[in-house]
């Protein structure tokens, strides 16, 4: 694993490496060249096989954060290429001509983080959510709670408890 | 369906003329449920407590299994419990069943077709609603896509509570809903009928883009 991130390196800007386990390595590029770096290596590395893409939604840094898994069928070994994009101005590169399943990725992460891809087919059809109208629900400063309350008729009377207060309140009261 | 199979187009026919089509006027029955149809009963009290017990004993479920509780209607229907035994089966189409189980929570995206599914159902038909999430949510009570109160959209008859209930649960259930069918007070269809308007106002709010005639008769 070690002499191929030095071979990227050679060719694309790796920012940061981790590798997780000996089948699992995570690289960080920059937006510009993430999707040459995948094409590389889906095409010259035997990086075949699209696992996943997923996004995580680092708020406080103002960030997107977009991984391609991908998987050597080979080598049995997993490559995780990992994208930071800013959050206000959330687009990425489409790269549905690598893989026909990646449409559907780019689909589901414009629909639930509002991540847009231009150029992807059908990125405007809805995917799970039907007559969505809200921000994308994924998205952390979307308040589940409140939207379900203001939407979903609450039955009066509901009450949650704290697992931590109910348990110390319960089995160990103070002064006991 | 989608918006667009609802709108007004026009169709070239086999011998090249013009076919102006309204789905909702041509394909579906713009009618309202009609309450004295769904409260019609015989004048004579035997007939109609003979009509009654007649209905409690054959339930046709439609089999239609939304959220975690379409799992427990497995071994209700396989030898483990057999309610066929108790005159309760399961059929394919909305047409033929009469009694419906929400079985756990609903997405809005299956609301519209549980609604759609009900409201094609022959009456007397009966609702019966599995776990906690039908009552008020259950787990799912702050999730931003499924609805926390069932019965703001359709008219149910029978809870039976429980995270998922247990097939015993159901059979419970189920000769509730017999007892109640006995008694005369199965009027699920009737309440909906009655209350068609504030049914459909509700189930509006919810599903934003309604691409289905108002009643799905």
């Amino acid at each position: 694993m070690k002499e191929l991130i030095e071979r990227l390196g050679t060719k694309f800007p790796v920012n940061e490496t981790v590798f997780q386990r000996d089948n699992l390595t995570f690289i960080t590029t920059d937006k510009i060249h993430a999707i040459e770096l995948i094409t590389h290596l889906r095409d010259y590395e035997g990086f075949s096989h699209l696992v996943i893409i997923t996004a995580v939604d680092w708020i406080e840094e103002g960030l997107f954060q977009l991984t391609y898994l991908l998987n050597n069928p080979k080598l049995k070994v997993d490559m995780g290429v990992r994208v930071m994009i800013d959050r206000k101005e959330a687009t990425m590169t489409s790269s549905h001509h690598l893989w026909a399943a990646v449409a559907t990725y780019q689909r589901e992460l414009y629909e639930m983080f509002g991540i847009f891809f231009p150029g992807s087919p059908r990125i405007k059809e809805p995917f799970i959510l039907e007559g969505w109208d809200g921000p994308p629900p994924y998205r952390r400063d979307f308040d589940t709670k409140k939207y379900a309350e203001d939407t979903y008729f609450p039955r009066p009377g509901r009450e949650t408890h704290d697992p931590a207060e109910h348990m110390k309140e319960k089995m160990y009261p103070e002064g006991s | 369906m989608s918006l667009k199979d609802i709108e007004k187009r026009t169709v070239i026919g086999p011998m090249g003329e013009e076919i102006e089509i309204d789905p909702l006027r041509d394909y579906y029955c713009a009618a309202t449920p009609d309450l004295k149809m769904e409260q019609r009963k015989s004048s004579i009290p035997i007939i109609e407590k003979f009509a009654n017990w007649a209905r409690s004993e054959s339930l046709w479920i439609l089999a239609f299994g939304t959220g975690c509780g379409g799992i427990e209607l497995r071994p209700l229907v396989t030898p483990k419990y057999d309610v066929y035994r108790f005159g309760i089966q399961i059929r394919a189409t909305p047409r033929q069943s009469n009694v419906f189980i929400i079985s756990g929570y609903l997405s809005v995206k299956t609301l519209k077709r549980a609604i759609r599914a009900y409201e094609q159902m022959p009456s007397p038909k009966y609702l019966l609603a599995l776990g906690s999430c039908t009552i008020n949510g259950g787990m799912y009570w702050d999730s931003y896509n499924t609805i926390n109160r069932l019965d703001y959209y359709l008219p149910v008859d029978v809870y039976v509570a429980g995270c998922m209930p247990r097939p015993e649960s159901i059979l419970a259930g189920f000769d509730s809903l017999k007892q109640l069918i006995k008694d005369g007070k199965g009027e699920g269809a009737a309440k909906y009928a009655e209350k068609f308007e504030w049914y459909k106002k509700n189930q509006k709010q919810i599903i934003k883009d309604w691409d289905m005639p108002d009643y799905n008769w």
